[in-house]
């Protein structure tokens, strides 16, 4: 083909030259949207009865597969690609690696139809809520399997959102991560409204955040000429523009971001969608979504804005210091289990915050750390809450939680220690973690931020451990729900999470080194 | 400042037709309404009244229109790349097939699972 294009320019004084695009380096993205759209053919052409198998094959082999290219690429030199518009650096592979790895966890509790009458998803989207109409659709045993290739389009966008070196692809990117979610978010097969709503509510705040990130990018582009982060970064010290234009679109792409991560003061809809999604999606989006943002939210802040640190690295601190303050403070008054984990998750972004605003070098290597920590107990975490049911479906209100570890003393366990880890407690993930960030932070100057994040620590931990003693120390109610016994896709994501969760806390050294070798972003 | 003279006067040109048309109409046309000429025009089904209930509407114009919208920006994205085939060469046109295989999946999508039959 190469040849080809040679003769053609040949012939043709006119010729416009052909980009080049190395198909290796981008090859992981492609297989994941490869799959999404011969998911899409599954739904169209396999008769209904084989879809979800399947789906179900063809994306945990997608993702797995793409896992495999995310690691054979680790020797390639680091480097930008197609057209400088993709940064193929370590961030970027060790960010895809993690997203590839929590979406098989989070793929395996999308699969899993063995607990609860089916599964946790919708027979079919259109029937209306009560309905005979969706009576019927359950009787026939329907089932809404294009989760499937939804969440394939997402993930696929997942991984080129912190890999995009380009604001117009990151655009794209976020854009491919969330629509998709949106819908998902919709499509929970009890509580319906309460599902639909969390959706229309993700669907209208989603899209006027992304509407602040394409603004940005327009003001962006009037001062440095150029969409791209090295060329911004470059024109922050060249440019003979006002820096008002470049300020306010920096403010109006990192409030995108932000909002993306669920920072404070953009997290509102986080209690709201977390509560309403199928549990499976939560664990989803919670893991991936934040693990992409921050992804992106470091290279847009360090490689593109760097130059202008001191501008936003006040900002930053009093996000981070409000996020930790609400996600801990606002967590204690919670009495729904998913909703408490929402908070649990905007806290933990809060701590993330501190070592982002240190802007080291060391502060990089946390954040990823973090990531791969956190994201791995929240699978957990939403896993376990799956499988504590009553007849309506789960029991997510925290009063029939009570008792729980004399239920079942081992699922219980797996949640406490998921818990523990989530406090930062020994001898989980989630301690080496904090400890990651705060040195970071603590070394980048950000002292203060330290001082309100062990704070805020503390009174997460608080809210942790009662739900510990709450299932642990009391006596069940008579009336109480049951915890099924997890199919084995979902066991299989719980001991991925424990896994995780434990050989971080006991040996975390190896990924430590992993993420610091992965650093710095390519600049 | 000079070179944008044309452009207002083309704007002025623009509103004034479009007052002297209003006005000319409402002035010289003939006034003979019934039910149908109440109704929102051409925009597919009766906003009012709502089912009772919070019952359902049909969605089969808003799936026509939206599946209207796909080929047509398609056929937006086809156009500069026919004028510009030959500077293109081979890279273009695989690009091209990449794009219409891309849009043609969710189409067959929509094809296979019944989007294509009005009832």
């Amino acid at each position: 083909m190469r040849l080809l294009a040679a003769f053609h320019a040949a012939a043709n004084p006119n010729a416009i030259p052909a980009p080049h695009i190395e198909y290796r380096a981008i090859l992981p993205m492609l297989i994941v949207f490869g799959v999404a759209c011969v998911g899409v053919l599954v739904e169209a052409f396999v008769p209904r009865v084989h879809r979800a198998v399947t789906q179900t094959v063809l994306a945990l082999a997608g993702l797995v597969a793409a896992l495999v290219a995310v690691v054979a690429n680790t020797g390639l030199p680091r480097r930008l690609v197609v057209q400088s518009a993709v940064a193929a650096d370590g961030p970027t592979l060790f960010i895809q690696g993690t997203i590839l790895a929590l979406s098989i966890g989070a793929l395996l509790l999308i699969a899993d139809r063995s607990i609860g009458a089916d599964s946790d998803f919708v027979a079919q989207a259109a029937d209306l809520p009560g309905t005979e109409q969706e009576r019927a659709s359950v009787r026939a045993g329907l089932r809404q399997t294009e989760v499937f290739p939804l969440a394939m389009f997402a993930v696929a966008g997942m991984m080129l959102f912190p890999a995009a070196n380009d604001l117009v692809l990151a655009f794209v990117a976020l854009e491919v991560l969330s629509l998709p979610l949106y819908l998902l978010a919709g499509m929970a097969r009890r509580r319906r409204l309460l599902s639909q709503e969390a959706a229309v509510k993700y669907f209208l705040l989603g899209a006027f955040s992304s509407a602040f990130f394409v603004y940005g990018l327009a003001l962006v582009y009037g001062y440095a000429k150029s969409v791209e982060y090295g060329d911004i970064a470059t024109s922050l010290t060249s440019s003979d523009r006002g820096d008002s234009l470049v300020i306010v679109g920096l403010a109006l792409i990192g409030i995108s971001l932000l909002f993306k991560l669920s920072g404070v003061p953009f997290h509102w809809w986080t209690p709201d969608v977390y509560q309403g999604a199928p549990t499976p999606i939560t664990a989803f989006m919670a893991a991936g979504t934040k693990v992409a943002a921050f992804g992106a939210l470091l290279r847009v802040f360090f490689v593109a804005f760097g130059g202008l640190a001191w501008d936003w690295r006040p900002v930053v601190w009093g996000v981070a210091i409000a996020t930790m303050v609400v996600g801990a403070i606002l967590g204690v008054t919670q009495t729904d289990v998913k909703r408490l984990l929402a908070y649990s998750s905007i806290a933990h972004a809060g701590f993330i915050l501190t070592a982002f605003a240190a802007t080291t070098r060391a502060s990089e290597s946390s954040v990823l750390f973090y990531l791969v920590a956190y994201g791995f107990m929240n699978i957990g975490a939403f896993a376990i809450v799956m499988l504590v049911r009553d007849a309506d479906g789960e029991a997510n209100h925290l009063s029939r939680w009570v008792g729980l570890g004399r239920r079942s003393p081992l699922m219980a366990g797996i949640f406490a220690l998921f818990l523990l880890a989530m406090a930062g407690l020994p001898p989980t993930s989630g301690l080496w973690a904090k400890v990651a960030v705060f040195q970071a932070a603590y070394q980048g100057g950000a002292g203060p931020l330290v001082i309100v994040g062990v704070l805020a620590s503390a009174v997460t931990a608080y809210y942790y451990l009662r739900i510990i003693v709450l299932m642990f120390s009391q006596e069940p109610a008579v009336e109480g729900p049951t915890v099924v016994m997890p199919g084995a896709l979902s066991a299989a994501a719980i001991a991925l999470g424990v896994a995780v969760t434990i050989v971080l806390g006991v040996v975390p050294q190896t990924v430590l080194d992993l993420a610091d070798k992965a650093v710095p972003f390519l600049r | 400042m000079f070179s944008y003279v044309p452009i207002f006067a083309l704007f002025l040109l623009a509103g004034g037709f479009a007052v002297f048309s209003i006005i000319a109409g409402s002035l010289t046309g003939p006034k003979r309404y019934n039910r149908a000429k109440y109704d929102a025009y051409e925009c597919g089904i009766e906003p009012t009244p709502q089912p009772v209930g919070g019952g359902r509407f049909p969605v089969k114009y808003y799936l026509t229109a939206m599946l209207f919208i796909v080929f047509d920006i398609e056929i937006i994205f086809l156009y500069p790349w026919a004028v510009a085939y030959a500077d293109m060469g081979v890279f273009g046109l695989v690009e091209m097939v990449l794009f219409i295989v891309t849009v043609f999946i969710a189409y067959v999508y929509v094809w296979r699972r019944g989007g294509l039959e009005w009832d």
